[in-house]
């Protein structure tokens, strides 16, 4: 039976990994910034991670929330958040990196944030009108993330020596997860075939652009290509995921139903 | 040294919050009529614009049961829309119409253009500087010089680019050294 909605409400088999996968990005991201609340290096970055990550869920919500409609089988926006498996969640690896000191935690936000600035515009036009609409939403937010983001890794990267040497460590440590971001898969390939988003080389060529000018301007050095390939998006994580989960489902699953 | 152990009586004995929505009118029948009504209903964050003023509300129809209101969420992780849909509902029941379904629409999406004069007004007297126009080339997304929403003046400078809420950021004036809120372009 569920075959049959499947093929009625998505469009191919890759539909809903490919909307899993952005809002999963989206929400762990968003929980990674919030462990910042409260510990922020100043206030105004306390204030600033905690409304980004607000701007991540809202994108998170609206995904979620269009996969199961487009889904068909009732499950809402918290059946997806709250009651799946590690391995049933596609962020890639990158998101659940743990959040390490500052340097780490900007390096890691304004790798992703840059990813979703070229990856809003182009699925304007995807075949999923719900999806255009989501991303054009979001784009408008994200926007600001990019520019904030990237006005840290400048100053930071091209700062004190401290600030530079750490930036560097976040980099070398942080950008081979960034691989997976553009790595064509069964599902990417079948995306771009059925024009619900673009292809990854699209997406490789318009975040490289704006982050090697980004890393130009921040004195920061890429580090050389690897063969490393991290495997979030195909369900199988780092060590990590298991332990955000753990601290955002619990409640939900301690006490189902509850409300407040 | 004089304490005063009331101090809710001194300072504050004249301070009610204002209305959030208003209260004991009537709907009568008319599309026209639930524009009124929904005229009424303040955001929950900043009351002194109303949905309207605020540009949210995007249509209002008949169905055979009563009407809908569609509706377009600002920014889309903000609590306030929850609020704001719950509190469309209970006014428009109250005066009311039996059956509100309230819809969200993405597109177009929510631009602060869309805020109205009287709401730019409003805002700037309520202590926040109205967004300046959404730039079609959108460069230096966060670099904004509002004028003072107190002094007017335009030498100020951004403490914070995000604020209390997500639709602000935190600013000072460097003339009469009040920080003040500016509501970003969206």
């Amino acid at each position: 039976m569920s075959g049959d909605l499947v093929d009625t409400g998505l469009l191919g088999p890759a539909h809903l990994p490919y909307l899993l996968r952005l809002a999963d990005g989206s929400l762990i991201l968003a929980q990674r910034l919030l462990e910042w609340c409260g510990h922020g290096p100043v206030l105004e970055q306390d204030i600033a991670f905690a409304n980004i990550a607000l701007d991540l869920l809202g994108q998170a919500r609206l995904l979620y929330t269009h996969a199961g409609a487009r889904e068909g089988r009732g499950r809402d926006e918290d059946a997806f958040a709250y009651w799946r498996d590690e391995q049933a969640f596609l962020n890639p690896t990158l998101v659940e990196l743990p959040n390490g000191d500052f340097a780490q935690s900007v390096v890691r936000t304004y790798a992703y944030v840059a990813y979703q600035h070229g990856l809003w515009p182009a699925l304007q036009t995807s075949t999923d009108p719900a999806l255009a609409a989501i991303a054009a939403k979001s784009h408008k937010e994200t926007s600001y993330h990019v520019e904030h983001l990237e006005g840290w890794m400048i100053r930071l990267g091209d700062g004190t020596a401290e600030s530079h040497t750490r930036m560097q460590r976040a980099l070398d440590l942080v950008w081979p997860y960034t691989t997976e971001l553009f790595t064509e898969d069964t599902v990417t390939l079948a995306v771009a075939a059925d024009g619900l988003g673009p292809t990854t080389a699209h997406l490789a060529e318009q975040w490289t652009g704006a982050t090697q000018a980004v890393l130009a301007t921040a004195t920061l050095q890429a580090p050389p290509p690897s063969p490393f390939r991290s495997t979030g998006q195909q369900g199988r994580h780092s060590d990590h995921l298991g332990y955000v989960l753990l601290e955002m489902q619990a409640l939900t699953r301690a006490h189902p139903g509850a409300r407040w | 040294m004089v304490v005063s152990t009331d101090l809710r009586g001194d300072r504050f004995s004249d301070f009610e919050p204002p209305p959030r929505h208003g209260r004991g009118l009537r709907w009568d029948g008319s599309i026209g009529g639930v524009w009124t009504l929904l005229a009424e209903i303040s955001d929950p964050e900043i009351p002194v614009v109303s949905l309207l003023d605020l540009g949210i509300i995007r249509d209002v129809a008949h169905t055979p049961e009563g009407v809908t209101v569609t509706l377009t969420p600002t920014y889309a992780g903000c609590p306030a829309t929850e609020v704001i849909c719950a509190d469309v509902k209970a006014v428009l029941a109250e005066a009311g119409i039996a059956h509100v379904t309230v819809r969200q629409q993405l597109t177009p999406a929510w631009t602060t253009d869309w805020i109205s004069a009287k709401g730019r007004v409003a805002l700037q007297d309520y202590g926040i500087a109205p967004p300046c126009a959404v730039a079609a080339e959108r460069t230096q997304t966060l670099q904004f010089k509002p004028a003072c929403p107190r002094c007017a003046s335009h030498q100020t400078v951004c403490l914070s680019a995000f604020g209390a809420t997500p639709c602000k950021a935190l600013y000072r004036c460097e003339t009469c050294r009040e920080p003040f809120d500016f509501f970003k372009p969206l």
